[in-house]
């Protein structure tokens, strides 16, 4: 099993990772000694200043307004018309002195009992209780989401831009090859927690946010820096917000959403605006999706201590319980055929693997394994660095896999209390074929005081992997992994199963005992 | 071939039934233990349904709701359609609601609606049971009166099939659409279990309270005339129905409502389980004999074809790989020969559709053309296509859906449906009141006619796309076909068809990329969630604009730059290349 005990200790302060190359991860004291290459997406930065935030956090404008006298009846449409049943009830409640008693007594009586059911679902499930932006925050991939100034970021597929997703609500999108940034904003599009560019595809942009899923055309061609509102499609079903989640299908043609407030997951059929909901009710909840790169499974995690893997034929699924909390974060290897996951509560990286039946045979369902298998432990560890001891490890935010499954990067949440803690970025070494392995390669370090709060790799990096990182300090970087593909199979390695690969490494990492599926 | 697609049809739609008559038992008893339900004798009312359950006249009635069941899913069979008839106008519309096929519909359903009352009255027994009861008069004779709960019963039940038949053409209920999630039956039909009870809850409210104030104006005519042929008196005790105190009874509205509930619910279940068996992924074999059933498809079979085409060339390597074989003796590709020449005919026949509509519309339908209906009926067949004239337009409609060159749509009822212009001399001219009022009627003749001849918006670019399922699946198939030939194809036999494929399908994109500019065409349709019709129909022009963009994108994001090999036209390589730059 892979430890971070096996880690290159990280880098003292004031320096920056700056790239991987000839297998080790150089560093700079600062972000302007990035290599020269003949591809470097824009590095940006997003002070907190510079955003033009919503200076009232409500939405009603009650408050600013003198208290004026309305009649009852005003009052309780009003009531009825903001906060629904329960409003009317607190209102009729509350105005004793106009109401015949019986109807007040009554109706405490009754919104005492809803308060009661309610509760008693909600000790049931406690996710039902919180604010939907606490919700975001809790079951985002982002760390610390709620105080996040990039809030989402999502590489397109097929090019070299990319959409950021900006606490002031506002989404831009950069492309390289472009001088315009265009601005999206819509009425709709509050508390954006993911966005996701459809594939095969050049325009449409899917966002998951408060009340609804938009889905953005941005017209690749077009010069305007301020798409109006027309060039969105809002996507809403009943029940279904806040989202969370959300996951195109890799051949372009459906799209998936989850909420925690909602059993069912969606499938959208976005161009004709139709869903089917797939519902189930164990878990409480959905909250977090990964759609597999071969399209033929669907990851879709629960606020409980389960998760469902979907098969995307007939849409059936397998459960999966946890032992312990919620399934965090999980990553697909680019042939589909295993699943990376995380646990809540748990500092250790789990493994799935999917066999994919003939898909002659029409039985749709996949049998896959029994149980899961712990591939790397990320328990906390202490370096001893010029700069006194450093405790690394510990619970994992999010995972990552590069689209060509070779290298592997973890956020690991560290402790806000712990000064000497602070979340980091650990990258492994992988190898899917013809064996699952896992080599540590490094930590990824921004600047001094900044955090990684999210972090994907561009979908298609010629000279590699490449790493995009949201700091904490509004700055995006991209951290390159220049090495080559290994996809070519090496002599040797399908030949004989048993050669212990540990010989085959690099001298460097001989001696140390790595994690290949025949030693665990 | 013909028989064996019939018969396929056949079991699907008897064993669709069969199940309908299965879940009969349950619902019934529901509705009993509802109907019966009192608040305040919870026991008695579990006895009460018991020992109804088990009564003879249940078993009767029973035996009667299956008939009618049956009848329901006969009826299915007999008027679905896979490509929805869509009225451009209101005038077509009231044509499609007077057709004799229609109207046969309507009378039909309306003797069942009564049917299911007679049930459910002789159900909920109590005050209901029967038509006549003894009464005594006043000069002391025993004579039978009308019972007038079981007659507004039954009359509640007759209305409600007769709305629910008329509101099956309005909202387009025989139309069946195929998902784009596959999903097993039995989870299908859980997942719309809930949507079907509310649409029947929702649509038995509205339809009770149209019945009701039917009754309370037209009530006395049925009444005296069950009065005069049965020889029966009017009871002189109780309210007559047809008051407003009469009416006000809420244990007779609730059994209203619970009784046109249970009808409807019955009858939609009929309906969702037909939709679900007949939209079933069938597999079909692809052997070298058996090819032609792409090819001579029949008409209800096409549809299935091509769905389990797009499905096989997505999910099954060893399927795809039958498409790509060589025939035996001989070394022909014909099953990808067969396939592809269905599929971009399709295509074409598509294009050529949307080019001359543009062409219609750009020269303002003053050009002798021909209407969209024989239009479409022209290009079907030079075309090879085989597209059923039943489906394309019922044949009463034919002349009404067209929209722009209707020929009720002169010049002269287009100058009249104009607003009077101010300047006219007609404005302000006119004071005397005798032509005033004379205006006046004019004006209201108009209106009416503006009202029945006005094209409604959008609906002539929902009917040129009304059979596009078809084409979004022959898109998918095409794509996936090529995409997977890049790893898959030993023989080259797609490469010899790439050039056409890729022009077909920018040629369409340019059609299609103008039909979008057209006013009304880009507007989204407004979606109606509570209903049973099914609406898909109106977003079909969105789902092809999108599956076309994606079937290019997907060819051109698996070859590359290989592409530019491939022989095409300067035009059509200028379009490509957009696209392999992720321009488009």
């Amino acid at each position: 099993m892979c430890s971070l005990a096996l880690f290159p200790p990280p880098l003292p302060y004031g320096q920056t990772t700056v790239c991987e190359s000839n297998n080790e991860l150089l560093s700079g004291s600062s972000t302007e000694d990035q290599l020269k290459q003949d591809f470097s997406p824009p590095s940006l930065s997003f002070p907190r200043e510079s955003l033009k935030l919503h200076s009232r956090t409500e939405n009603s404008s009650k408050a600013a307004f003198l208290d004026h006298s309305e009649t009852l009846w005003m009052r309780s449409a009003a009531a009825w018309r903001d906060g629904g049943l329960t409003g009317l009830l607190n209102e009729i409640t509350n105005s004793h002195p106009e109401v015949p008693k019986w109807l007040s007594m009554s109706s405490g009586c009754i919104l005492a009992l809803l308060q009661w059911v309610s509760s008693f679902h909600g000790s049931l499930f406690p996710h039902l209780t919180l604010s939907s932006e606490d919700m975001i925050a809790e079951f985002s991939q982002v760390l610390n989401w709620s105080d996040c100034v990039v809030r989402a970021f999502a590489w397109h597929p097929h090019t070299d831009k990319f959409a950021v997703a900006l606490l002031d609500d506002s989404i831009k999108i950069y492309n390289p090859k472009s001088a315009t940034t265009p601005t999206l904003k819509h009425r709709l599009q509050r508390n954006v927690a993911v966005v996701q560019w459809k594939p095969l595809c050049a325009s449409a942009l899917a966002v998951g946010c408060q009340n609804c899923l938009l889905v953005w055309h941005v017209d690749p061609c077009s010069l305007s820096t301020r798409p109006s509102a027309g060039c969105a499609h809002v996507l809403s079903h009943p029940g279904h917000a806040p989202v969370t989640s959300i996951a195109w299908s890799p051949s372009g043609s459906l799209l998936v959403s989850a909420s925690p407030m909602d059993t069912a997951m969606m499938v959208w059929d976005v161009a004709a605006e139709s869903c089917v909901p797939l519902q189930r009710v164990g878990g409480g909840g959905v909250t977090f999706l990964s759609w597999s790169p071969d399209g033929s499974h669907v990851l879709a995690s629960t606020p409980s201590a389960l998760f469902r893997v979907w098969e995307t034929r007939m849409w059936t699924c397998e459960r999966w319980p946890c032992i312990k909390g919620r399934c965090q974060s999980g990553c697909w290897s680019p042939d589909g055929s295993r699943l990376l996951f995380t646990v809540q509560d748990e500092a250790v990286i789990y493994s799935l693997t999917f066999t994919n039946t003939p898909a002659a045979v029409p039985s749709g369902t996949s049998k896959g394994p029994h149980a899961a298998v712990v591939v790397a432990d990320l328990s906390e560890t202490t370096f001893s660095t010029p700069d006194g001891d450093i405790i690394v490890g510990g619970e994992i935010q999010s995972l990552a896999w590069d689209p060509r499954g070779e290298r592997l990067a973890v956020l690991l949440k560290g402790d806000p209390r712990a000064a000497d803690r602070s979340p980091i970025i650990a990258v492994f070494k992988t190898r899917v074929s013809p064996i699952f392995e896992l080599l540590p390669c490094g930590f990824v370090q921004g600047e001094p005081g900044a955090e990684p709060r999210l972090m994907q790799f561009h979908p298609n990096f010629r000279h590699g992997a490449l790493l995009t990182v949201c700091w904490s300090s509004g700055r995006i970087t991209h951290v390159p992994f220049y090495f080559l593909s290994a996809s070519i199979p090496r002599l040797g390695l399908s030949g004989s199963p048993t050669l212990p690969h540990v010989q085959e490494r690099p001298a460097d990492f001989a001696n140390q005992s790595l994690f290949t599926e025949f030693i665990s | 071939m013909q028989e064996m697609s019939d018969r396929l049809l056949n079991n699907k739609a008897a064993a669709s039934i069969a199940w309908a008559v299965l879940l009969l038992p349950p619902s019934t008893a529901i509705f009993v233990i509802l109907s019966k339900f009192s608040v305040l004798h919870p026991i008695q009312t579990i006895s009460e349904c018991f020992s109804m359950l088990t009564s003879a006249t249940a078993i009767f009635s029973f035996i009667l709701l299956c008939g009618v069941i049956i009848m329901v899913g006969f009826l299915n069979f007999e008027y679905y359609t896979v490509i929805p008839t869509i009225a451009c106008s209101k005038i077509a519309l009231f044509g499609q609601l007077l057709h004799p096929r229609q109207l046969v519909n309507s009378l039909v359903h309306c003797i069942m609606g009564m049917i299911v009352a007679w049930c459910s009255a002789v159900t909920i027994g109590f005050r209901y049971e029967t038509l006549g009861h003894p009464c005594a008069q006043t000069d002391g004779y025993h004579q039978m009166c009308l019972n007038e709960y079981h007659l507004i019963l039954l009359l509640g039940g007759a209305f409600v099939g007769f709305s629910h038949s008329l509101l099956g053409v309005i909202h387009n209920m025989n139309y069946v659409s195929f998902h784009t999630v596959q999903q097993y039956k039995y989870l299908r039909f859980k997942g719309c279990l809930p949507l079907v009870v509310k649409c029947s809850a929702t649509q038995a409210l509205y339809s009770v309270r149209n019945f009701i104030v039917v009754y309370y104006f037209l009530g006395y005519i049925p009444r005296t005339w069950i009065c005069k042929t049965l020889n029966l008196h009017l009871g002189s005790s109780a309210h007559p129905l047809d008051s407003i105190a009469g009416l006000l009874d809420l244990s007779l509205l609730y059994h209203l409502w619970i009784s046109a509930t249970f009808l409807l619910f019955t009858w939609y279940i009929t309906l969702l389980l037909f939709r679900i068996f007949l939209t079933e992924h069938i597999h079909f074999r692809l052997n070298p004999t058996d090819h032609q059933i792409l090819v001579l498809s029949f008409p209800k079979f096409q549809f299935l074809a091509l769905q389990d085409l797009a499905l096989l060339s997505q999910h099954s390597p060893l399927r795809r790989c039958e498409v790509f074989s060589l025939s035996q003796p001989g070394g022909h590709p014909h099953n990808w020969n067969a396939i592809s020449k269905e599929c971009l005919s399709l295509l074409a026949d598509l294009t050529q559709r949307l080019v001359a509509y543009h062409d219609t519309v750009a020269t303002n339908g003053r050009a002798k053309s021909l209407s969209s209906g024989s239009e479409r009926k022209t290009s079907s067949e030079t075309s090879g296509t085989l597209i059923s004239q039943k489906w394309l337009s019922i044949p009463l409609t034919a002349p009404f859906t067209p929209d722009l060159d209707s020929p009720f749509m002169s010049p002269a009822l287009r100058r009249l449906a104009a607003p009077v212009e101010q300047g006219s001399p007609w404005y302000g001219t006119v004071q005397s009141p005798h032509i005033m009022r004379r205006v006046k009627n004019f004006l209201a003749k108009r209106v009416l006619i503006v009202y029945l001849f006005n094209k409604l918006p959008e609906a002539s670019s929902q009917a040129l796309f009304a059979d596009s399922q078809a084409h979004i699946w022959a898109l998918e198939g095409l794509s996936y076909l090529v995409q997977a030939s890049f790893s898959e194809d030993q023989f080259g036999v797609v490469q010899t068809t790439l050039p056409s494929i890729l022009s077909c399908m920018l040629v369409l994109q340019e059609a299609v990329d103008r039909h979008f500019k057209l006013p009304h065409a880009s507007s989204k349709p407004v979606r109606s969630t509570s209903s049973m019709g099914d609406s898909t129909y109106k977003t079909l022009r969105f789902a092809l604009r999108a599956t076309l963009k994606t079937a290019i994108y997907r060819i051109t994001t698996t070859f590359g730059d290989h592409l530019n090999a491939v022989q095409l036209s300067a035009e059509h390589r200028k379009r490509l290349q957009q696209f392999l730059e992720y321009k488009e």
